[in-house]
């Protein structure tokens, strides 16, 4: 049995402009200790994804309109709140972008450490004390007993989103959603932050979701990758796989799109046209209009997920033609 | 080749107020500190470096946006930092900057016409037909549709709000255009565009650009040179082959290590070397070479003396205690 399964996850948000989905038909699946990598741009729906499997969405306005998830063999859309407060923290934990916002200003790293552990277990002051620092250093906080007293305005960026890991792996989670956990870094610290990520995984052995705009950080991180685009998965596949072989034209858009260090380019491949307006969506496949292989049937039905391949699944119509 | 700028000794303090109520005093901050800098006419110049090493100030001061605390800025033959407030308007048309954030730079009360306009009237052109003629140009330049002219920012996506910003900045046909982080905050697949379109409005108006970016990928595909700057220096300089092939200063070769792999075949994670710790505040900056306490190379010297400027061949310029 997977740790997480998601099956035909819909969630829909009430607008002034009307009921808008923010994902639609989302199917996947995770097993215990994988990394998965979801790739999209705005709009794709992979934050709303990551917030619906930890009902963290409010409803009203958001609502999910169809589908369930499953996290080791229960199902979190039908919880209620206070159970599903039980989930967040030994079950599913996440990070997110900016830690900044995430923290507390008011209180120190010490403090915040030790809340979250308090939440989940009775341990005594000196006992979570001692856990909190144990949980700063294994971040990586340099001088993390002296930092405890630290607030969060005076760490860096890098340091921040250590402390978030701690808080986050405190209860020992068995999965870690990280949403776009070092897009607002430098590179340098970059590359220390997703480190340190793969070892966490290695040492306490959970499964992570990582969301990424960043194809780089996919290959850096993740076993296998889904690729959304205007709230569907249009690609799933293991990450060589996906990199040696992508099928969706959108997928192979986004790889040859990005200049890279190994090689040189006269020109850039660029994808033509605009993300598209979640309230005025395109008919059939939603990549179709800025996709240089579309045929007028790209438009007439949204194309559904087909298995080339063990474990790859892409969603277009004209894949065993052009590959 | 010529140089359409040149910058000595270049250095930017800014105030900083520190300290409590009763022992308030002001620390400089040194955003730029004593920089060297030639771009040739009609080249890309790739400036790169960390959040806060200075690079905007440094992009700001060769177009005199801010004054700086000492040092020169030859433009073209002329000393920008020497004019006064009307000779520095007339230079200031060949001059303009691209900023970073599209959703920022634009006058949301504006049309769309109004925005790309206003450099014109700014400069004495009148509101005429002439005028509405040269912004359907810029339009088609920048690949949006002449229509477009009456409507506001928020009816466009970043990528196009880019375009607008770029309509704007080229309408007064500067020679030189400072591009200030142009497209991190695209989305992927727009960002390819706006790069694209970048380079071919170079080659049409011959236009010469200082590139700054924390992308190191995006700054190889589109400069013919390359700045690498950390905390207010310039440590490295080369053309861009040189720099990312054998780059010299342990700094670039870090922010080269740190590049996310572009295979997952060829991970990093466990065979290059990291950076230990964040980029030190500009306040208060390392003694002797800036980045001692982050270098794996780091020797005695480096703490105590500031490494000089070395040729090492032609064109390649490092400052480390291990060259030269």
């Amino acid at each position: 049995m997977p740790l997480l399964a998601v099956t035909n996850l819909t969630t829909a948000f009430a607008t002034s402009r009307g009921e808008i989905t923010a994902i639609e038909d989302v199917c996947f699946s995770l097993d215990e200790g994988e990394i998965l990598g979801i790739v999209g741009e705005s709009g794709s729906g992979k934050s709303v994804t990551a917030l619906t499997i930890m009902g963290l969405l409010p409803q009203p306005p958001a609502r999910v309109a169809a589908g369930e998830v499953r996290f080791a063999g229960e199902v979190l859309t039908k919880l209620s709140d206070a159970r599903m407060q039980r989930v967040r923290g030994p079950g599913i934990a996440m990070v997110f972008q900016e830690p900044m916002t995430s923290l507390n200003p008011v209180f120190t790293i010490g403090e915040q450490v030790i809340e979250t552990i308090r939440a989940h277990e009775r341990l005594s002051q000196r006992a979570l004390y001692a856990r909190a620092l144990e949980m700063l250093e294994k971040v990586g906080i340099p001088s993390a007993d002296r930092r405890m007293a630290d607030y969060p305005h005076q760490l860096s960026g890098g340091q921040r989103q250590r402390v978030m890991l701690a808080i986050a792996l405190t209860c020992r989670p068995r999965l870690l959603i990280a949403d776009e956990p070092t897009t607002a870094l430098d590179v340098t610290i970059q590359a220390q932050i997703l480190d340190l990520m793969m070892d966490l995984r290695d040492e306490f052995g959970m499964a992570i979701i990582i969301i990424t705009h960043n194809m780089g950080v996919v290959a850096e991180t993740a076993d296998r990758v889904l690729v959304m685009y205007a709230g569907r998965i249009v690609e799933e596949a293991p990450v060589a796989r996906l990199f040696d072989h992508p099928l969706h034209p959108y997928t192979r858009g986004l790889l040859q799109c990005v200049p890279s260090l190994d090689q040189d380019h006269e020109r850039l491949v660029a994808i033509q046209g605009t993300l598209p307006d979640p309230a005025r969506r395109p008919a059939g496949c939603r990549y179709s209009p800025r996709c240089r292989y579309a045929v007028p049937a790209c438009t007439a039905t949204i194309p559904p997920l087909a298995t080339f391949d063990p474990g790859h699944t892409a969603a277009c119509i004209r894949v065993p033609e052009l590959t | 080749m010529t140089p359409l700028i040149e910058a000595f000794g270049l250095t930017k303090h800014f105030s900083v107020r520190s300290g409590g109520v009763l022992h308030r005093h002001t620390i400089p901050l040194r955003a730029v500190d004593d920089v060297a800098l030639r771009i040739e006419s009609g080249e890309t110049l790739g400036l790169v470096g960390e959040s806060g090493c200075g690079k905007s100030t440094l992009g700001r001061l060769l177009i005199r946006l801010i004054p700086p605390t000492a040092g020169n800025v030859i433009f073209d033959g002329t000393d920008i930092t020497r004019l006064n407030p009307g000779e520095l308007r007339e230079k200031r048309q060949s001059m303009q900057i691209i900023f970073q954030d599209p959703y920022g730079a634009l006058n949301p009360r504006m049309s769309v016409e109004d925005i790309i306009m206003e450099p014109l009237l700014i400069h004495g052109a009148r509101r005429n037909a002439d005028s509405r003629r040269q912004v359907t140009a810029m339009l088609d330049l920048v690949g949006l549709p002449a229509r477009v002219r009456d409507r506001f920012p928020h009816e466009f996506s970043g990528g196009q709000r880019q375009r607008i910003g770029i309509a704007r900045a080229l309408v007064l046909r500067p020679r030189f255009v400072v591009c200030d982080e142009p497209v991190s905050a695209l989305d992927v697949s727009v960002q390819a565009q706006i790069v694209n379109l970048l380079q071919d409005l170079q080659g049409e108006l011959g236009l010469t650009y200082l590139f700054i970016a924390h992308d190191l990928g995006v700054v190889k595909h589109i400069s013919s040179r390359v700045a690498v700057m950390y905390l207010g220096k310039i440590v490295e300089f080369a053309d861009k082959r040189t720099l990312y092939a054998n780059p010299l200063h342990p700094y670039t070769q870090a922010l080269i290590a740190a590049v996310p792999a572009a295979h997952p075949a060829r991970r990093s994670r466990g065979r290059r070397e990291r950076l230990a710790d964040d980029i030190p505040s500009a306040l208060h900056p390392p003694s002797g070479c800036r980045f001692h306490t982050r270098c794996p190379h780091a020797m005695p010297i480096c703490r105590e003396q500031e490494p000089r400027v070395t040729e090492t061949v032609p064109g390649h310029t490092v400052a480390c205690h291990l060259v030269g």
